[in-house]
C-alpha cells in the first residue's frame, strides 16, 4: 500500500490530487476558518465592550460583593468578596448533587430491583414510578414540588412535630442536631481510630477471602467494627461529645437544631427521584442483562440467593451499569443548575447575582462554565477509574 | 394426582390455564410470606399517596384558570385571526400519522384509539366554542380516513411516508412562520409572539432537525483521521457535555449580544433554538459515535474491495447500519430535548413552562400553582410517553437495536 | 485508503458549516461599518434642507423624520430613531410578570403601567400606540440587551442608581414612579420595627437593587436575618403568602400592588413604616444617542404637562380646537416646531395624548383606585398636588 502510493506520487500526481497534500490544506482550511470565527466573536465583543465602556477581566472578583446569600456551608456576609460568593455557590452545589447522587442511587437500585419483582403490584408501582418521572421535564417537577408541596406545609406555628423532635412547616424540615462540647475533639480520634481499624479489618478479611476462596462478608465486618468501637467510645467518654440541641417553636421562627430549607428539600428531592428514575432503569437493564442460565448454574451449585445476587449477578450487572449511571450522576450534578428557578443559592443563582450586580457577564458565564466542565470531568474521571477495577473482576 | 397415577391407561385431557381472580391473586399478589408483606405494604403506600391527591383533585382544585388560559397556554400570543396555521399543521399531522398507522402497524390497536380518543374526549369538554369542536372531530376524521387509505396502499407507501415525515417538520415551521412575498396571504409571525405548547414544539422540531445533522458530522469528525477536526470535535464535545444546558441558553440570552452586532444578531427564540440544537448535537455525536463504532471493520473492507470511495462507504454502508443501531437511544435524547426546552423559560421565552409562570403572574390568579403546574406536567408527560411509545413500536416493527 | 474520501467529506461539510455560519457575518459587518457612517452622511445633507420648511402632514407622522434640525452631534445620534423608524416599530423591554405594572392578559396582550410608556412612546414615534414589539426581559439580562442594541427602551421598574447610570452605559431617562423600598409582614405576626426581624427570613427578588438595600440596612442597623431569594415577582410573593418568610421587601408600589392583587388575603398584610431606600423608577436608555434620550424623556414630560394643562385623551381636541393659550399651543404642535427639534412631527404630544392619555390616566388605569392593584399617588403627584412630578417648560 505504502510502496503503491509513494510509486504513484513519483509519477507525478498532480498535487492537487495528492491526498496527503489535500489533507494537510483541508485542515489548514478548517483551522483557519475556526480562527477565522472566534477572531470575529472576539473582535465583536470587544468592540462592544469598548463600545459600552466596559473592561474584561477578573478583577472584580475581588471586590465587595454587597448581598447576602440564604445558605452558606463557609462564613459569608455582604462584605465578602464575589469569589467567595461563587465559592460558596459551588459548595452549595457539590453539597447538594453528593447527597442527591447517594439518595437517588438508593431509590434507583430500590425500584431497579422492584421493577423486576415477581409481585404484580409492587411491579405495577415501579413501572408507574418511572415512567411518570421519565417523562415529565426536570423544571416541571422542581417547580412543582417547591411551589406546590414544600412551601404548602403548615406555617411554623402549626408545624407537624414528628417524633425526635422533628419539625416540619414550610420554613422546612427541623431535626435535632448536636452541640460540641469539650469531649467532642477526642470523640473524633476515637473516630479516626475506628475508621483506621475498620480500614484494616476489611482489608485483613478482603485479602483473606482472596487467598482461601472463601469469601467473607468483610465490609460488613469492618463496619460492625466501626460501630462498635465509636459506640464504645461514646459510653467511655467522661461526658458525652454532643448535647443535644431540639428544635422549639419560638413565636414565629423555630430555634435550635439543624434546619434544612425548603428550596433545598425541593431540589435535593427533586434531583433525587427524577434522577431515580433514569438510575433503576439502568439497574434493570443491568440486571437483565445477566443470562438466566448463570443464575440457575448458581443455584445447582448450592448457592443462596443472596449469595447468587451478591457473587454472581451483581459483578457482571455492574461491568453494564457503571458507564451510564456515570452519566446520570453528572446529568444530577448539571441539573442542580435548574435550582435558579426555586431559589436554591447553588452555583448557577448565586453566579447570576453576581452577574447583574457586576454587569460581567462574559467573565462570570465563562467562568461558571469553566467550575462545572471541571467538576464533569472530576467526576467522570472517578468513574472511569470505578469503571476500569469493575471490568478487572469480570477478568 | 393419584388417581392419574393409579389408572395410567386413562387419557387425563392437558392442566387447563383457567384464569381465577383467586389463582391470579394468589401467584401474583401472595406468593410467598414476603410478598404478601410487600403487597400489604404497596397497598398501604398507593392509599398513603392517592388519597390526598384524590381528595384534593375532586373537591379542592379549581380550573378556571386553565379554561381562561387555555389558549394563552396552548398558543401564546399567537394572532387569533392565524390560529388556522396551527390547525393546518394538526391536519397534516393526523393525515401522516393516520398514513403511517396503516402501512405500517395495520392494525388496530389501543394506542391507536387512544389517539383517536383523545380528541373525541377533547369534544365533550363543555367550555369549548364549536368551531375548535368541528376542528377536532375534523381531525379525527383525516386520521381516519389516512388510516383507511394506509392499509390499502400498505407496503407501496411506506418510502413516500418516510419523505412525508421529513418534509413535514420544515413544513409546519414554515407554515406557523409564515412567508415573506406573498404577504397577504400568509404574513409572517414574528417569533416574539410564538409561545405556549406551540413553542415548546417548534423549539423540539428545531432542535432535532438541526442536531441530527450536526452531530453525525461530529461524529464522523471525532473518529476522523485528520487531527486538526478530531481534536476540534473532541474539544466540542467534551466541553458541551460538561456544561448544564441552562448555562448555554443563559449564554445564548446575555452573551450573544456582545458576539454579534445587531445586524446579524439572532432574535432570543432562535437563540434558543440555537443553543438547544447545539447542546444536543454534542450529545447525539456520542451517541451515533457508539453506532459506527459498532460496525464491524469487514463492513468497511468488503466495501472498499468493492471499489466504494470512502465517502460512499459511509453514507451508503456505515451510516444506514450504525443509525439503524442506535435509533432507540436516539429516541430517549429527542424525549430528553423535548422535556428540556422547558428551560428556556428560565432565559424568558414563553414556552409552556414561561407561559404557566406568566398566567400565574395574573392578579385574579396568584396561588393556582397546584392545578396550573398540574397541568402542564400532564401535557409533557403525554408527549413524551406517545413518544416513548411509538419509538418501541418502530423498534420493535424494524427491528433494529438487534443484531 | 477508505478514509480518503470520507475525511474529505468531513472536512467539506465542517468548513461548508464554518463557512455558512462566517458567510453572514462578513457582510453585516460591513453592514455595521455602513450603517454608522451612514447617519452621519445624511445629517450633512439634512442641514442643508432644513431651510426649506416643511409641512408636516398630521396623518403620516412615519413618512416625516427626515426632517432634523440642526442640534449639537455625538456620534450615534440619530441612530435609534432612525432604526425604530426603518423596523417600523419600538422594541420594549419590559418585565411581564409584574401585575399593575407588566402583565400578560388571558388575551395575550400585555397590559400595565410600564408597558403604557412603551405605547405612549409609540404614539409619539409612529402616531399609532400598537406598533410596540414587547419583549420580556429576565432581570439578568435586561442591561445586556439594552446596552447592546437588542431593545430601543427598558420600562420595565428599574431604579436609577450612579453605577448604573454611569459603569454599565445607560441613561435614565426620567422618572415615571417614584417608590421607596419597604417591608411587607403579616399583620398577626406584631412586627412593626426592624428589630423585631432579628434572626427572621425574609422574601427578597433576585438581582435587583432591593436584595443589596436590604444587606445594607440590616448590616447597619446589626440585624442578622436570611435572605430567600427568588427568580421572579410571582415566585417571591408564593412564597411570602405561604410562610415561607417573615416578612417580604421590595418597592412599596409592588408591595403595595401585590398585597391587592397577589395575595390570598390582603387585609392580613402590612407595609411597615420604614422606607430603606429611595427608589426612582423609569425608562432607560443607553448611552451614545441623545436624540433617542431626549425623545423618551419629553415624551414622559409630555405626560406630566397633559395632566398639568388639563388635557386628556377625552378633551384633547376640543382643547386644540379652541385653546388660545400659547404654552399649550406649542405644546400639541399648533405653533413652533418643538416635535421636530426632537426629529419626531409637532404633533408628538398630541398624539400621546390622544392614544395613550396624560399621566393621571395612564396611573388610574392601570394602579389606580378601580384596579385591584391600587397605589395610593402619594410622591407621584403633580408639584401642585403635593407630588413630585415636574416637567420642564415646553418651549
Amino acid at each position: 500500500m505504502q510502496n503503491s502510493r509513494s510509486a504513484h506520487s513519483q509519477k507525478g500526481i498532480p498535487w492537487w490530487r495528492d491526498e496527503r497534500v489535500l489533507r494537510v490544506i483541508g485542515q489548514a482550511i478548517f483551522l483557519a476558518a475556526l480562527a477565522f470565527f472566534f477572531y470575529y466573536l472576539a473582535r465583536n465583543m470587544l468592540d462592544n465592550l469598548r463600545q459600552l465602556g466596559m473592561s474584561l477581566g477578573l478583577n472584580f472578583l475581588n471586590s465587595t460583593s454587597g448581598f447576602d446569600i440564604g445558605e452558606h456551608l463557609i462564613s459569608y456576609d455582604r462584605s465578602s468578596t464575589f469569589l467567595r460568593a461563587f465559592t460558596v455557590g459551588m459548595l452549595n452545589t457539590l453539597m447538594v448533587s453528593i447527597i442527591g447522587i447517594i439518595l437517588a442511587t438508593i431509590l434507583g437500585v430500590i425500584f431497579g430491583v422492584a421493577r423486576l419483582s415477581t409481585n404484580f403490584l409492587i411491579q405495577s408501582i415501579a413501572r408507574a414510578y418511572i415512567e411518570f418521572l421519565r417523562n415529565i421535564p426536570l423544571l416541571v417537577l422542581l417547580i412543582f414540588l417547591y411551589t406546590g408541596v414544600f412551601i404548602k406545609f403548615p406555617r411554623v406555628k402549626e408545624a407537624i412535630e414528628l417524633p425526635g423532635p422533628i419539625l416540619i412547616s414550610n420554613r422546612g424540615i427541623v431535626f435535632p442536631w448536636g452541640i460540641p462540647t469539650e469531649t467532642t475533639v477526642q470523640f473524633f480520634w476515637i473516630l479516626a481510630f475506628a475508621l483506621l481499624v475498620a480500614l484494616a479489618v476489611g482489608f485483613g478479611l478482603s485479602w483473606y477471602g482472596r487467598r482461601t476462596g472463601r469469601t467473607p462478608l468483610a465490609w460488613l465486618w469492618a463496619f460492625v467494627v466501626f460501630c462498635l468501637i465509636v459506640s464504645l467510645g461514646w459510653i467511655a467518654l467522661p461526658q458525652p461529645p454532643f448535647t443535644m440541641d431540639p428544635p422549639l417553636v419560638q413565636g414565629l421562627r423555630i430555634s435550635g437544631g439543624k434546619s434544612l430549607s425548603p428550596e433545598f428539600l425541593a431540589l435535593l428531592l427533586g434531583l433525587a427521584i427524577y434522577t431515580s428514575a433514569f438510575i433503576a432503569d439502568v439497574v434493570r437493564a443491568g440486571i437483565q442483562s445477566v443470562s438466566r442460565g448463570q443464575v440457575e448454574a448458581a443455584k445447582s451449585l448450592g448457592f443462596n440467593s443472596f449469595q447468587i445476587l451478591r457473587l454472581i449477578v451483581l459483578p457482571q450487572a455492574l461491568r453494564v451499569i457503571v458507564p451510564p449511571l456515570t452519566s446520570q450522576y453528572l446529568n444530577l450534578t448539571k441539573n442542580s443548575s435548574l435550582a435558579v428557578a426555586i431559589g436554591y443559592p447553588e452555583l448557577f443563582h448565586v453566579s447570576g447575582t453576581v452577574l447583574n450586580q457586576s454587569g460581567r457577564a462574559v467573565e462570570v458565564i465563562t467562568l461558571v462554565m469553566a467550575i462545572y466542565l471541571t467538576i464533569s470531568l472530576l467526576t467522570s474521571a472517578f468513574m472511569n477509574w470505578y469503571n476500569r477495577r469493575v471490568r478487572l473482576v469480570e477478568r | 394426582m393419584t388417581d392419574g397415577i393409579a389408572s395410567s391407561a386413562q387419557i387425563l385431557p392437558p392442566p387447563t390455564e383457567r384464569f381465577t381472580l383467586l389463582g391470579w391473586l394468589r401467584r401474583n399478589l401472595f406468593s410467598t410470606w414476603y410478598n404478601a408483606l410487600l403487597t400489604v405494604a404497596g397497598l398501604a403506600l398507593i392509599y398513603a399517596i392517592l388519597k390526598p391527591f384524590l381528595t384534593w383533585l375532586l373537591t379542592e382544585a379549581e380550573w378556571e384558570v386553565i379554561q381562561v388560559n387555555f389558549r394563552l397556554l396552548m398558543l401564546g400570543q399567537y394572532p387569533p385571526e392565524e390560529t388556522w396555521r396551527v390547525w393546518t399543521c394538526l391536519y397534516l399531522l393526523a393525515a401522516n400519522l393516520g398514513l403511517s398507522w396503516g402501512a405500517w402497524v395495520r392494525r388496530r390497536s389501543v394506542i391507536g384509539v387512544v389517539l383517536l380518543g383523545v380528541p373525541l374526549l377533547l369534544t365533550l369538554y363543555p367550555a369549548l366554542a364549536a368551531s375548535i369542536r368541528w376542528q377536532l372531530l375534523a381531525l379525527d376524521a383525516i386520521g381516519l380516513v389516512a388510516f383507511i387509505v394506509g392499509r390499502r396502499a400498505g407496503i407501496r407507501l411506506r418510502r413516500w411516508l418516510l419523505i412525508l415525515w421529513v418534509l413535514y417538520f420544515p413544513l409546519v415551521i414554515l407554515l406557523v412562520r409564515g412567508f415573506a412575498t406573498p404577504q397577504e396571504i400568509i404574513p409572517i409571525v414574528p417569533t416574539n409572539l410564538w409561545g405556549g405548547l406551540l413553542l415548546t414544539f417548534l423549539l423540539t422540531i428545531v432542535g432535532i432537525s438541526f442536531s441530527f445533522p450536526l452531530g453525525i458530522l461530529l461524529a464522523l469528525g471525532r473518529r476522523s483521521s485528520l487531527p486538526a477536526i478530531r481534536w476540534a470535535s473532541i474539544t466540542y464535545i467534551e466541553v458541551v457535555r460538561g456544561v448544564p444546558l441552562v448555562t448555554i441558553l443563559f449564554m445564548a440570552s446575555t452573551m450573544v449580544p456582545l458576539f454579534f452586532s445587531l445586524q446579524d444578531r439572532p432574535d432570543p427564540v432562535l437563540r434558543a433554538m440555537i443553543g438547544i440544537t447545539l447542546f444536543s448535537a454534542a450529545y447525539l455525536a456520542e451517541i451515533v459515535r457508539g453506532g459506527l463504532q459498532a460496525i464491524p471493520k469487514g463492513q468497511y473492507e468488503a466495501s472498499h474491495a468493492l471499489g466504494l470511495s470512502g465517502f460512499h462507504t459511509t453514507i451508503f454502508i456505515v451510516l444506514p447500519q450504525a443509525l439503524r443501531l442506535v435509533i432507540p437511544v436516539l429516541m430517549g435524547l429527542f424525549i430528553a430535548l423535548f422535556k428540556d426546552t422547558s428551560l428556556v423559560a428560565i432565559i424568558g421565552l414563553l414556552e409552556l413552562l414561561g407561559i404557566a409562570r406568566s398566567v400565574l403572574a395574573q392578579p385574579q390568579y396568584v396561588g393556582f400553582q397546584r392545578e396550573v403546574y398540574l397541568f402542564i406536567s400532564l401535557i409533557y408527560w403525554i408527549f413524551s410517553y406517545m413518544m416513548s411509545y411509538i419509538s418501541q413500536r418502530v423498534e420493535s416493527t424494524l427491528g433494529v437495536g438487534e443484531r | 485508503m477508505f478514509r480518503k474520501g470520507y475525511t474529505l467529506f468531513v472536512v467539506l461539510a465542517i468548513v461548508a458549516l464554518v463557512l455558512a455560519a462566517c458567510n453572514n457575518t462578513p457582510a453585516p459587518g460591513e453592514g455595521g461599518e455602513t450603517t454608522s457612517q451612514e447617519p452621519v452622511k445624511e445629517t450633512v445633507v439634512v442641514k442643508e434642507t432644513v431651510i426649506v420648511t416643511v409641512e408636516v402632514p398630521a396623518e403620516a407622522p412615519a413618512a416625516t423624520p427626515q426632517v432634523q434640525i440642526e442640534v449639537a452631534q455625538a456620534p450615534g445620534f440619530g441612530e435609534t430613531l432612525a432604526a425604530v423608524q426603518a423596523r417600523g416599530t419600538l422594541i420594549c423591554g419590559v418585565n411581564g410578570q409584574l401585575p399593575g405594572f407588566s402583565f400578560l392578559d388571558p388575551q395575550g396582550a400585555f397590559n400595565g403601567f410600564d408597558v403604557d410608556f412603551c405605547r405612549a412612546l409609540a404614539a409619539a414615534i409612529f402616531g399609532d400606540p400598537a406598533k410596540v414589539e414587547f419583549r420580556p426581559t429576565t432581570t439578568q439580562e435586561r442591561f445586556t440587551v439594552l446596552q447592546t442594541g437588542e431593545i430601543d427602551v427598558l420600562s420595565r421598574n428599574t431604579t436609577w442608581s450612579l453605577v448604573r447610570d454611569t459603569e454599565l452605559g445607560l441613561n435614565f431617562t426620567a422618572v415615571t414612579f417614584y417608590d421607596g423600598q419597604g417591608i411587607m409582614v403579616p399583620v398577626d405576626s406584631g412586627i412593626t420595627t426592624l428589630q423585631d426581624l432579628e434572626g427572621g427570613t425574609i422574601c427578597v427578588q433576585k438581582g435587583t437593587t432591593t436584595e443589596l438595600n436590604l444587606a445594607d440596612v440590616m448590616a447597619t442597623e446589626g440585624i442578622s436575618y436570611t435572605p430567600a431569594v427568588f427568580d421572579d415577582v410571582n415566585a417571591t410573593y408564593g412564597a411570602y403568602a405561604e410562610g415561607r418568610c417573615d416578612a417580604a421587601t421590595s418597592d412599596k408600589s409592588q408591595l403595595s400592588s401585590v398585597a391587592k392583587g397577589l395575595l390570598p388575603n390582603p387585609e392580613e398584610h402590612v407595609i411597615m413604616d420604614v422606607t430603606l431606600s429611595k427608589e426612582p423608577l423609569g425608562p432607560v436608555v443607553r448611552h451614545g444617542d441623545d436624540q433617542w434620550f431626549d425623545i423618551v424623556k419629553w415624551v414622559i414630560f409630555a405626560t406630566f404637562a397633559g395632566e398639568e394643562y388639563g388635557v386628556s385623551s377625552a378633551n384633547v381636541d376640543d382643547v386644540r380646537a379652541s385653546t388660545e393659550n400659547p404654552e399649550i399651543k406649542r405644546f400639541l404642535g399648533l405653533e413652533g416646531d418643538l416635535g421636530l427639534k426632537l426629529g419626531l412631527t409637532n404633533d408628538f404630544a398630541y398624539n400621546v395624548l390622544k392614544l395613550v392619555g396624560n399621566y393621571a390616566e395612564i396611573y388610574d388605569r392601570n394602579l389606580g383606585e378601580a384596579t385591584p392593584t391600587f397605589i395610593p399617588r402619594g410622591l407621584n403627584s403633580l408639584y401642585k398636588d403635593g407630588g413630585v412630578l415636574y416637567s420642564p417648560p415646553f418651549r
